[in-house]
């Protein structure tokens, strides 16, 4: 990562996107106090994550494709034991409203590793939105998801981030996904920012009318002006 | 437009390429080509195939030393033999019990959920050593249960003197579960072998089946920083009707104590590394 500043707000969504290695996990890993950044700061309302993680690790949460939950328990088993990790005080009603949040109260005994990608991804979101973060982090949530199973995410991301004002952040190879969920989009390169703004703004500094296009242009500048500097150095 | 008919490219194909004979030496070489690759980059895996056999080939030399003294006809070096099996069995399924929780995780690609929850690593290695002690509780009563069974050989014949020794060894237990755990988290799963392997590289210094006295000098020397061998030499001292130990029990609770802060500053430094270079998502091999 290199001088990448941004803050995010209450009922915002910021999408990170960017080509493969171009640091997206390692910014959210940095931002979730998992990895220490060389220099600066993460701030999560105003706390050092690095520092104090333990102060705030009960308002974030996180779900990413890489990531599983174990496959031997039922999905029931599985976010009672999350309720307790983040020492819910109603255990149950949260379990509970999870499994109706996500439609998932018919899978409820299913043991994890009888469950298609689909059914994982929505649990793994129900585990991510139990504790009812006030920041969640989303490595590409969507990424093994058909286009209904897709749509239902978003649609349920949405209406959290509507009603609770949650703030989400997550990362995304999916550009038109990207395009109607967020907010405010960060364009990122070799752990630099390349562009940073909401989609009209992008549109209008790319010169171009979807996203897909403005990652397609701006990477192009970048391999552009990497070859400038590459020549002048020669 | 020609004449000729659509050439059937696939059906020539298939009368070209024969089928893989089960002679095929080949296919053999790729797995064995694999296997290879494997090693060649892996040193845990190298070290298991000449660890296993100098492990048994000294705790059984030295038991054969002890016997050679005659000294096993008398009824308390015969009990010593099953004792030390059992109490051994425990500090096996000590160190297990912490090792495999956290292996459990990582199979299940669920330790990262962990991490960025509000427990900390300690909740976790607290979690676990309630879960060893549950699992010792049942795998052990059950082979104390079936010893008197099938050989009329009770543990507790050893009587109360006992249950501060096993203590000391579920302890030690735990020390090596830390110290096995952080060394996963570092080196990743291709470490696993040391799960089910590290703690018996202490067997042929803890004295298990054989007293201290038999082992050869250097052997003696590490086996005195070895707590078990404070607990499986006081155990014979109390079959001998010598009483309880008091200076092997503080030797080995002073040792457990060095051990389990060897182990939680292993374990901080490991995750401290972690923070500055990264976790790895599957901590896969």
């Amino acid at each position: 990562m290199d001088g990448i500043s941004l803050e995010v707000s209450k009922g915002e969504v910021l999408s990170i996107v960017g080509p493969n290695g171009a640091g997206k996990s390692t910014l959210l890993q940095m931002l979730l106090g998992l990895l220490t950044p060389d220099e600066g700061t993460v701030r999560i309302f105003g706390v050092d994550i690095v520092r104090h993680r333990r102060k705030i690790a009960h308002l974030v949460n996180y779900a990413s494709t890489d990531l599983s939950l174990p496959y031997s328990l039922s999905v029931r088993e599985n976010l009672e034991v999350f309720a307790l990790v983040y020492n819910l005080a109603a255990p149950a009603q949260a379990v509970q409203d999870m499994l109706v949040r996500f439609s998932l109260q018919s899978l409820a005994q299913t043991k994890v590793g009888r469950l298609s990608t689909g059914q994982i991804a929505r649990l793994s979101l129900a585990k991510a939105l139990i504790s009812r973060p006030e920041i969640l982090f989303l490595d590409e949530p969507t990424a093994t998801l058909d286009p209904e199973a897709s749509a239902e995410v978003r649609s349920v991301l949405r209406e959290q981030v509507e009603s609770d004002r949650l703030a989400l952040v997550y990362t995304s190879h999916n550009m038109r996904e990207v395009e109607r969920l967020s907010d405010r989009i960060l364009l990122i390169e070799s752990g630099k920012t390349v562009a940073c703004g909401s989609g009209e703004e992008l549109f209008r500094q790319f010169d171009c009318d979807n996203l897909e296009e403005v990652f397609l242009r701006s990477m192009a500048r970048v391999r552009e002006s990497r070859k400038m500097e590459e020549s002048v150095r020669e | 437009m020609s004449d000729a008919p659509p050439e059937r490219v696939g059906e020539e194909n298939r009368l070209r390429r024969p089928s893989v004979s089960l002679f095929a030496w080949r296919p053999m070489a790729g797995i064995l080509l694999r296997q290879f690759f494997l090693y060649r980059r892996s040193v845990p895996r190298w070290m298991e195939i000449f660890y296993w056999p100098l492990l048994d080939l000294l705790v059984w030399g030295f038991l054969t030393l002890y016997l050679r003294q005659g000294i096993l006809p008398g009824t308390g070096a015969a009990q010593a033999l099953l004792g030390g099996l059992l109490l051994w069995d425990m500090l096996y399924r000590s160190q297990q019990g912490i090792s495999v929780v956290f292996l459990e995780e990582i199979w299940s690609r669920n330790l990262y959920n962990l991490m960025v929850a509000p427990v900390t690593p300690y909740h976790i290695i607290a979690g676990a050593m309630v879960t060893g002690l549950l699992k010792i509780t049942l795998s052990s009563g059950t082979a104390i249960l079936l010893a008197y069974l099938l050989f009329s050989y009770s543990l507790f014949n050893i009587g109360i003197a006992l249950v501060p020794f096993v203590f000391c060894l579920v302890v030690m237990g735990w020390a090596l579960g830390i110290m096995t755990t952080a060394l996963i988290l570092r080196f990743g799963q291709e470490a696993e072998v040391l799960a089910w392997g590290v703690i018996f590289l202490f067997q042929p210094v803890s004295a298990v089946f054989n007293p201290v006295s038999v082992l050869p000098q250097g052997f003696r020397q590490v086996a005195f920083f070895v707590p078990a061998s404070h607990v499986f030499e006081g155990m014979r001292q109390v079959l001998a009707g010598q009483g309880f130990s008091w200076e092997h029990f503080f030797l080995a609770v002073l040792e457990d104590g060095i051990y389990v802060a060897g182990g939680l500053a292993l374990f901080s430094w490991v995750l401290s590394r972690a923070r500055k270079v990264g976790f790895s998502l599957k901590l896969g091999s």
